[in-house]
């Protein structure tokens, strides 16, 4: 199950340590780093039924333009 | 020197039918000598029945296709009593190795394990697969081959199927029990049906040179994404017999194949690839694309589709060929036993219900690969890039590195042929399995399991030190040979000897454990104990009864 509780020690640190990942960064070089960064946690996690219910969730609210 | 099958002219004998006013009727017609075909007919005639294999053509397959041959086909065509010769005229290998750049980022074993009869892989050219082939059916009195004979119309009725044939004398008609159409992707038997193939094509094309050079590189399987000497597409390198090494270049959608397959286009790609000091001919070059497909059914009636008439698949798994095979052994023995009597013929609806999944399998991999390789979306191509920046560094990256997954036999798993584990078992051999191979000793002299397995079914009990039983158990008029398999400390003199003790591991097998193995080699029943009653249930389960 994915936990969508409140679960991150230090919300603001974990905010600004993201937005500087990308700081220098064009647009492609920004997905790329994201793509890495989701794979590297993804892998973290593990479990395809919990990385299931995130990608769903993700994309919950979002209607293909196309 | 060995023949050389790529220019083999197969003959045309003028068929006698051509002077009969009525129509000859024959068991089964295979249609399409190609690797399939000629499996299906090999494997008919060598359970008895006698098969008529005709193809339009009096030629071997051209130029380049399959390359690759699977450790399950070499044992199917152990079982047919050709897969020695294979096995030896190729070249065996089992390692991969995936580069991004000029970087190895990944390498993978396809057999790690020692205890295989088989190789992971052989490479050969298609052309001598199908020429070995043929010269087998040769020796196979009940086979008769027809080349240059086209079927032109097929007329299914509810006891049989009548077949118009042309030859370049005329054309005539025969009438057979069942038809199998082994006649290629474009199958015109499907399209005299009335049915179709469905799927996806891939938007991209491939170019394939065949080149002859002196190398001395190991014979494993190369495939580079993004390499220097062939910038924004991947590249594949694979070795053959006779200093013949098979390039394969990613063009992309836009790359104009007949340009493009033009030798001023293609030499100085392969220049690139192999470096400035290497002499090396252009054997063989072409432009491909590929499609994912396969048909709702493979059985119609009396019509039995196998190879890629009924299923299609990218190359980069070799699944192509070697599911084809492994159609060819699932439907022959079934096809036998329904001629012979020994089955209802709903039996031959357990060939669509066992490999209709398997190619929805094939297919799932080929599609995974072919997304890997050639990204359809911007974003798919980051996180492609994303995976192999990483898996240099990140162990874990390299298991979604995807340049093809091998072809492996298919676990027939969901099959209504199979008898559901009553006992408690672990590891691979579970009931649709494919039966692994294992050293044994017989007869005092080294040996393989699968050698003792195939052709009618086989109920082999693990024991320590029993004596073979002697007698087959015969159940409803069918022949079960009952085989007895002793561990090496306890060996007997008429029983087979697990002689590294791998055969008791790779079955999970504790003295007493008895398996089921149909006449194609694959598991379909397995008990702590040796149960006349229960194999006798299952063989009847087995055999659609
Ligand atoms: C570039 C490339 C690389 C490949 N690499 C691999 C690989 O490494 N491993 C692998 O397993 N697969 C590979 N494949 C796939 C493989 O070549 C095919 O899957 C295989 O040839 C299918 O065999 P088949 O017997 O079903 O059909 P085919 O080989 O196509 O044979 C069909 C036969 O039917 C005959 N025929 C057609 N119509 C009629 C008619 N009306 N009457 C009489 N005869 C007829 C034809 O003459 C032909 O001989 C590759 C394919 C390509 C293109």
């Amino acid at each position: 199950m994915l936990n969508i509780e409140p679960n991150l020690s230090a919300p603001d640190d974990f905010y600004e340590a993201l937005i500087d990942m990308h700081r220098g960064l064009d647009d492609k070089q920004s997905a790329m780093v994201n793509a890495r960064l989701i794979l590297l946690l993804a892998n973290h996690v593990g479990d395809l039924d919990v990385l299931r219910e995130a990608m769903a969730r993700a994309r919950a609210d979002v209607v293909p333009s196309g | 020197m060995s023949i050389d099958y790529s220019s083999l002219v197969l003959p045309y004998v003028r068929p006698s039918e051509l002077d009969r006013h009525d129509v000859a009727h024959r068991p089964v017609i295979v249609v399409g000598a190609g690797p399939v075909g000629l499996t299906v007919a090999i494997d008919l005639a060598r359970y008895g029945t006698p098969v008529l294999l005709v193809d339009e053509d009096d030629k071997l397959a051209q130029g380049s296709r399959a390359i690759c041959f699977a450790k399950r086909s070499l044992e199917i065509w152990d079982r047919l009593g050709c897969g020695e010769a294979i096995t030896a005229r190729g070249v065996s290998w089992q390692v991969g190795k995936v580069y991004f750049g000029d970087g190895l980022v990944y390498r993978f074993d396809l057999l790690p394990e020692p205890g295989h009869h088989r190789p992971a892989f052989v490479n050969l050219q298609q052309y001598a697969v199908e020429g070995m082939l043929y010269e087998h059916a040769l020796s196979e009195p009940a086979i008769e081959m027809r080349f240059r004979q086209r079927v032109v119309a097929v007329e299914p009725r509810d006891d049989g199927v009548t077949v118009t044939i042309e030859t370049p004398d005329g054309t005539y008609r025969l009438y057979c029990d069942y038809l199998v159409a082994c006649d290629g992707s474009r199958s015109p038997v499907r399209a005299f049906l009335g049915l179709e193939t469905r799927g996806q094509v891939f938007r991209d094309r491939f170019l394939i040179a065949d080149v002859r050079m002196t190398r001395d590189l190991p014979a494993e399987r190369r495939f580079w994404f993004d390499p220097p000497f062939h910038p924004h597409g991947s590249a594949l390198m694979h070795r053959q017999p006779d200093n013949v090494w098979r390039l394969d270049f990613q063009l992309g959608w836009d790359a104009d194949p007949v340009v493009e397959r033009q030798p001023e286009r293609v030499m100085p790609r392969v220049r690139a690839m192999v470096g400035d000091d290497v002499d090396f001919e252009l054997v063989w070059c072409s432009v491909y694309t590929f499609a994912c497909t396969r048909m709702a059914h493979f059985r119609h009636g009396r019509v039995l589709f196998a190879g890629d008439a009924a299923h299609g698949v990218s190359p980069f798994g070799a699944r192509g060929a070697n599911s084809g095979v492994e159609d060819a052994a699932n439907l022959a023995w079934k096809l036998h036993y329904v001629l012979r009597g020994d089955a209802p013929a709903s039996l031959l609806d357990s060939y669509g219900c066992e490999r209709e999944p398997a190619a929805d399998e094939n297919i799932r991999h080929s599609t995974r690969s072919a997304d890997f390789l050639t990204p359809k979306s911007e974003m798919s191509r980051t996180f492609r890039d994303a995976v192999l920046g990483l898996a240099r560094n990140h162990p874990f990256a390299r298991r979604l590195v995807n340049s093809g997954r091998l072809s492996t036999a298919s676990t027939l798993a969901d099959s209504p042929l199979n008898t559901p584990d009553r006992d408690a078992f672990a590891g691979a051999m579970t009931p649709g399995a494919a039966a692994a191979d294992a050293p044994v000793a017989h007869d005092a002299r080294d040996d393989w399991l699968l050698r003792h397995l195939g052709g009618r079914f086989v109920a082999l009990q693990f024991a320590n030190g029993a004596d073979a039983h002697g007698e087959p158990i015969a159940l409803q008029g069918l022949r079960v040979e009952a085989l007895v398999m002793n561990a090496a400390a306890n060996a007997t003199a008429n029983a087979l000897v697990d002689r590294e003790g791998v055969a008791f591991a790779r079955y999970d097998a504790k003295p007493g454990t008895t398996y089921l193995f149909r006449p194609d080699q694959h598991v379909c029943a397995r008990w702590r104990s040796f149960d006349r009653h229960a194999i006798g249930a299952a063989v009847a389960r087995a055999t659609g009864h």
